[in-house]
Parts: C-alpha cells; sequence; structure tokens
C-alpha cells in the first residue's frame, strides 16, 4: 500500500501541474479563483494524500491519518460553494486527478500488471472517496445557506406596520405555516402592546391560497389579539380566496374581512371616531391641485 | 390567608392580579367577586392581568367562570392587560375566552365599562 504514498510523493510536482491542466480545461468558472490559489490547494492536498496513505493506508479514510486532508478537502469545497461554483466544478476538482495519478502510477509499476492493477484499484476508490467528501461538504455548505436564508425571509416577511395612532397593519406575504403563524402572531402581539393600538388589519393580499390551515392560523392570531383587547380586520381578500372560502366551507363570520386595506383601514378610523377629511386650503395651495383634483374626481 | 383584593370603585369592581394565581387563590376569588356584585351591586368588573406571566387552563377557565357569574348577577367583565405570551398560550390551549371583553389598558377597559356607566347616568340627570 505504501507504493501509492511513494508514487505520489515521488511525482508531486509533475501531478500537480498534470491535475491543474486537467482541472482547468474542464471547470467552467475559471474566472472565481486564481491559478495561484489552485496550485497552492492541490499541493497541500496531495501532500495531506500522502500522508493519510502513509499513517492510515488508503481503504479507510476514516482513520486519523486522514484529517488532515478530509478536513482541507471540506474548507476547500465549503468556500468553493460560497463562491458559487457548481457542483460539477466541485466534483471535477477531486476527479481530475484521477488521469494523471493513473499516468504516473503506470510509468511506475506497469511492467507488473497485478500490482499494476492493485495499485489502480487503490488509487479509484481512494479518489472516489475523497470526491464523496467533496460532495458532502458542498452540499451541507449549500444546505447551512438555504436554512439561513429562510431564517431570514422568515423575519424580513412579518412587518408590522403603524398605519395612525391606534391602528396597526401587518401585511402578509407568502403562504402562512405554522411556524410562520408563530413568529407572525408574536410579532403582531408585540407591537400591539408596544403602540397601545386597538385596532390590527391583517392584510393578506400578498397571501397566494387560503386553505382552512392557513384560516384557521389567522382565526388563531385573531382570537390571540382580541385577548389582548385589539380587533383585527382582514383585507385584501381577492375574489379567488373568497369563492374557495366558501366552497371549504370555513366560517369567518366572526371575523370582519374587507376586500382592499383601504377599507378596512376606513373602517378602523370611523371605529376610533376619526373622519379623514379634504380640506380646501390644501387644494388652493398646492399647484398640482388641479391634477390630483380631477383624479379624485 | 393570601388574597387577592376586589377594590369598589362607584359602581365598578376593580381587581388586579399581582401575583402567581394558584388554584386555591383562584376559586377564593370568585367566591369574592360575586359576594361584592351583590353586596354592592356593582354593574361592572374589570380584572387587570398585566402582571400575570404564566396561565394554565385553570386561570383561564376561571377567567371565563367570573364573567359567567358576573353577568348572571347583572355585571359586565373587562378583562386588560393581557400578555402576548399570555394570550398566545390560551390560543393555543384552545380557550378563546368568547364572552369575556378585553381591553388594552385599565384605562381602556374603564373607558369602555365606565362610559357607558357615566353616559347612563348623564342620561337620567338630563331627563331628570
Amino acid at each position: 500500500m505504501n507504493d501509492l504514498a511513494e508514487i505520489i510523493s515521488q511525482n508531486e510536482d509533475r501531478l500537480r501541474t498534470e491535475w491543474i491542466g486537467t482541472m482547468s480545461a474542464s471547470v467552467e468558472r475559471t474566472d472565481l479563483i486564481s491559478k495561484a490559489e489552485i496550485n497552492e490547494q492541490c499541493a497541500s492536498i496531495l501532500k495531506e494524500i500522502v500522508e493519510g496513505v502513509k499513517t492510515s493506508g488508503s481503504g479507510n479514510l476514516s482513520g486519523a491519518g486522514w484529517n488532515g486532508a478530509r478536513e482541507l478537502l471540506t474548507a476547500i469545497s465549503a468556500s468553493r460553494a460560497r463562491q458559487g461554483f457548481s457542483p460539477t466544478d466541485v466534483a471535477i476538482f477531486v476527479l481530475s486527478l484521477r488521469q494523471p495519478l493513473f499516468v504516473v502510477i503506470r510509468d511506475k509499476v506497469g511492467k507488473t500488471p497485478d500490482l499494476l492493477f492493485e495499485t489502480i484499484g487503490a488509487a479509484t476508490q481512494l479518489l472516489d472517496k475523497l470526491a464523496m467528501i467533496t460532495n458532502e461538504a458542498y452540499i451541507a455548505t449549500r444546505e447551512e445557506l438555504i436554512m439561513r436564508q429562510q431564517q431570514e425571509l422568515l423575519e424580513l416577511s412579518t412587518p408590522v406596520v403603524k398605519l395612525w395612532d391606534g391602528i396597526l397593519a401587518l401585511p402578509i406575504i407568502g403562504t402562512l405555516d405554522s411556524a410562520r403563524t408563530q413568529v407572525v402572531m408574536e410579532s403582531l402581539l408585540q407591537a400591539v402592546v408596544a403602540t397601545n393600538s386597538r385596532y390590527a388589519i391583517i392584510d393578506i393580499t400578498g397571501v397566494p391560497t387560503v386553505d382552512t390551515l392557513v384560516a384557521q392560523h389567522l382565526l388563531k392570531t385573531i382570537t390571540a389579539a382580541r385577548l389582548m383587547g385589539a380587533e383585527c380586520i382582514i383585507s385584501g381578500v381577492r375574489p379567488q380566496i373568497a369563492q374557495t372560502i366558501v366552497h371549504l366551507g370555513i366560517n369567518l363570520e366572526d371575523v370582519i374581512t374587507k376586500a382592499k386595506l383601504s377599507d378596512a383601514f376606513g373602517l378602523a378610523l370611523q371605529r376610533s371616531g376619526r373622519a379623514v377629511v379634504k380640506t380646501a386650503a390644501a387644494t388652493a395651495a398646492n399647484p398640482l391641485s388641479g391634477f390630483f383634483g380631477k383624479r379624485e374626481e | 390567608m393570601e388574597r387577592i383584593p376586589v377594590l369598589r370603585m362607584g359602581s365598578l369592581l376593580l381587581i388586579t392580579i399581582q401575583v402567581d394565581m394558584h388554584d386555591k387563590l383562584a376559586l377564593q376569588l370568585q367566591d369574592d367577586v360575586t359576594e361584592r356584585i351583590s353586596e354592592w351591586g356593582s354593574t361592572g368588573v374589570l380584572i387587570d392581568i398585566s402582571s400575570l406571566e404564566i396561565v394554565d387552563s385553570f386561570i383561564g377557565r376561571m377567567l371565563a367562570n367570573i364573567a359567567g357569574m358576573s353577568r348572571v348577577l347583572g355585571a359586565e367583565t373587562v378583562v386588560v392587560g393581557m400578555q402576548p405570551a399570555v394570550a398566545i398560550t390560551l390560543v393555543e390551549l384552545g380557550m378563546s375566552l368568547t364572552g369575556v371583553r378585553t381591553a388594552l389598558s385599565v384605562e381602556a377597559g374603564m373607558e369602555l365599562l365606565y362610559g357607558n356607566a357615566i353616559t347612563g347616568t348623564q342620561d337620567e340627570r338630563t331627563e331628570a
């Protein structure tokens, strides 16, 4: 087994040059990483592979001797995942070592077929396992990225806005699931306490579909707000959604629903004893009054 | 024995819960409230639970019970100042406290109850 380590360490420079040659021929995004960096990465990986084969053998990559190689590969493929390399590019990074390595092995032990077969077999196994490690690290990094983005999306997508003294609006974008309902409910209730608001308008214009589950989540939020002494108005019910709600037999009779956010806001103003009045003075002072006046009519 | 004070404010009863509710205390409160309503002829009950941080289904039911009992005795109940965490817990427990009126603060609750009472007396006065 130590033959493999010997072959690699003896031909390190040649392997590295050919490896990089094969790699840059097949990798699409050569612009994402510099030649010098690749050179350095390849050199340190070759060194770690030699170290691994020497101490723990080429068959078992979970041995202590492979720790260095594993960590290095994981770090490299994680950084490539972040840089935006495709999965193929990351896999090619390790797999393009195969051809140069086979050539070197043939040069070295080509005269004894049995030994050649055995060494090539070991080398293939080794490279496959290394490629597996690279792929796993790549996917893990992407997964982590997706998780973080989901979390950020969750935080971004539940803004509570104050429309007026004592009137809040909560525009919901995207489908409501249990996890989001929890966040929506908490942020709404916190805002109700913080701003001492009597009315909360939940705008569902951005909710693509309302099924029984979404409706149940909405009702939960409304009930919790009511318990605290705030009244909820649902707005932004689209015609299709109104049809779906009735077809599904969802009971929204105890909830005030309006077609538009402006309708809901008007109702909240009216209930809190306010009215929006058009003042004559403003229209006279405003040079654009003609334009806006016409539009309002 | 520990007891939650029931204060009289004109025709209203003001109850501020500032300690952790345990079952015995809750039952005692039920007794006290019903007793006071019939004694003083109160028309409204204001329960301030803004310091209450932990609820269970028993306390939730107790609130609903007090409201129900008061209504039978001719007084309206308003629960004020519920914390968000408490509201979420009650909803998750499936207790929506239907029939109990709620308000954000003691002030708002007072307005809800007293507003009616004051206009009522004023009407009587103008009529007289």
